[in-house]
């Protein structure tokens, strides 16, 4: 079904024309959209695109990084200032998926994807969208739960602090293929340390919910404490809390449930 | 609904064609301009039967809108043998028995151009990684992974 292409050379326009068609979809990397399109999606009937330099931009230099909403897998591989961001990018399809999806794309990626999307849960990131009279900052959190609406408007970009240390995040992509596939549960922690203990836990979890969430009954375990064996015992059981995974192809939602725990405590504890 | 026109250059040949709105490259490729090398698996990214480079990148032509590559180089397979002379990649996969049924193939060949014009001495490790996006039922891959290592090893990775 032919559908109408448009590309605007700024984000402001392509904002306009996508918050004033239903229909419309904006076309970034090409993995969902264009997926849609292949199996016959007729609820869309017309493709936005914009030219516009800004959503390519990385800004990493200090301490809190600024992401354009075009930037793909593969530019955030290439750069080393966003290391700690190598391990959820490398997790994600192939060279070529990653040559072509993009950061902006992941965050409306629908289970089993959108693991860069749980990383940027866990590091607290805003997303940065284009409204009627300018952009807005939204914490990811805030924006996820809402994803459904936010179809009409443009995601420009992402930001966020970069961890405490190297040790501070950790993140883990439960697939049945290695090293590419959709994900059974994919993991990301943030973990700052102050005197030993644990200040501003964050865990993230994605393919237990309709979209990834926070695991708050775990960060509640692990906030002021130090990250020993029992208090990596009592997260991991709580990890499950809050959580209402569905069924697929990959795995169970019972699957999921029962071994949600057992990823959290390995990551935790840093086992492989 | 009107088409739009759009000019590239396709292995090394200007060409022009008249695509619908949401088109996606691996259609245009295969019943616009006639090049069967690309193939249809899943239409979702996840096989990597329709693997082209798109500027020497490594890209999945069933997730590409077809204007998209206006102006730009799209590499297909029919495109890297040098007239009658085999691409060393195909003469290593048909040495080390890289292909049964032939439909990975395409996609296999492709991707591993994209890693050997990078990295010319691949690991074992990088030439999994490189074709990692690909899926093949018949071989078990260890034949592809040895021939893209014999090629890479046995003659000069040709740009």
């Amino acid at each position: 079904m032919p559908v109408s292409v448009r590309t605007f050379a700024s984000s402001g326009e392509a904002a306009a024309a996508l918050s004033a068609d239903r229909g419309a979809r904006y076309l970034g990397g090409g993995t969902l959209v264009m997926r849609a399109l292949n199996e016959g999606d007729v609820s869309i009937s017309s493709v936005v695109r914009a030219n516009d330099h800004a959503l390519m931009r990385i800004d990493a230099a200090g301490p809190r990084v600024t992401i354009g909403a075009g930037v793909t897998f593969a530019r955030i591989l290439a750069e080393r200032d966003l290391g700690f961001l190598h391990a959820p990018a490398r997790s994600i399809g192939g060279p070529a998926v990653r040559n072509m999806g993009t950061v902006g794309g992941n965050l409306f990626a629908p289970n089993p994807y959108g693991d860069f999307t749980v990383a940027l849960l866990a590091l607290d990131a805003v997303v940065s969208m284009q409204g009627g009279l300018g952009s807005r900052d939204v914490p990811i959190e805030e924006f996820l739960q809402s994803r459904e609406r936010q179809a009409g408007t443009l995601v420009l970009s992402i930001s966020c602090q970069k961890p405490a240390s190297a040790e501070a995040f950790r993140y883990r992509k439960i697939a049945r293929i290695k090293p590419k596939g959709g994900s059974v549960i994919t993991l990301a922690a943030h973990l700052p340390m102050s005197s030993g203990r644990i200040i501003g836990a964050r865990v993230a979890l994605g393919s237990m919910a309709p979209t990834p969430i926070r695991a708050r009954s775990a960060e509640r375990a692990l906030e002021g404490r130090s990250l020993d064996a029992s208090t990596i015992g009592a997260a991991a059981a709580a990890a499950v809390e809050g959580t209402s995974p569905g069924d697929n192809a990959l795995a169970s939602a019972w699957y999921r449930r029962e071994i949600v725990g057992v990823h959290l405590r390995r990551l935790l504890s840093g086992q492989e | 609904m009107t088409k739009t026109a759009l000019q590239f250059h396709h292995n090394g040949h200007d060409v022009a064609i008249f695509v619908d709105g949401g088109t996606n490259l691996l259609v245009a490729l295969r019943e616009l301009i006639g090049d069967m090398t690309p193939k249809f698996g899943c239409g979702q990214g996840g096989c990597g039967a329709c693997s082209v480079l798109i500027d020497g990148e490594l890209h999945l032509s069933c997730l590409t809108l077809a204007e998209t590559v206006a102006g730009r180089s799209v590499e297909t397979l029919d495109g890297i043998k040098d007239g009658p002379n085999l691409h060393p990649l195909q003469r290593a996969f048909a040495d080390n028995f890289a292909a049964q049924c032939g439909y990975c193939t395409p996609g296999m060949l492709m991707a591993a151009k994209a890693l050997l014009d990078r990295n010319p001495q691949p690991s074992r490790a990088e030439v999994v990684e490189a074709i990692s996006g690909n899926i093949c039922r018949c071989t078990g891959y260890e034949p592809i992974i040895n021939a893209v290592l014999a090629a890479a090893s046995g003659g000069r990775a040709r740009a």
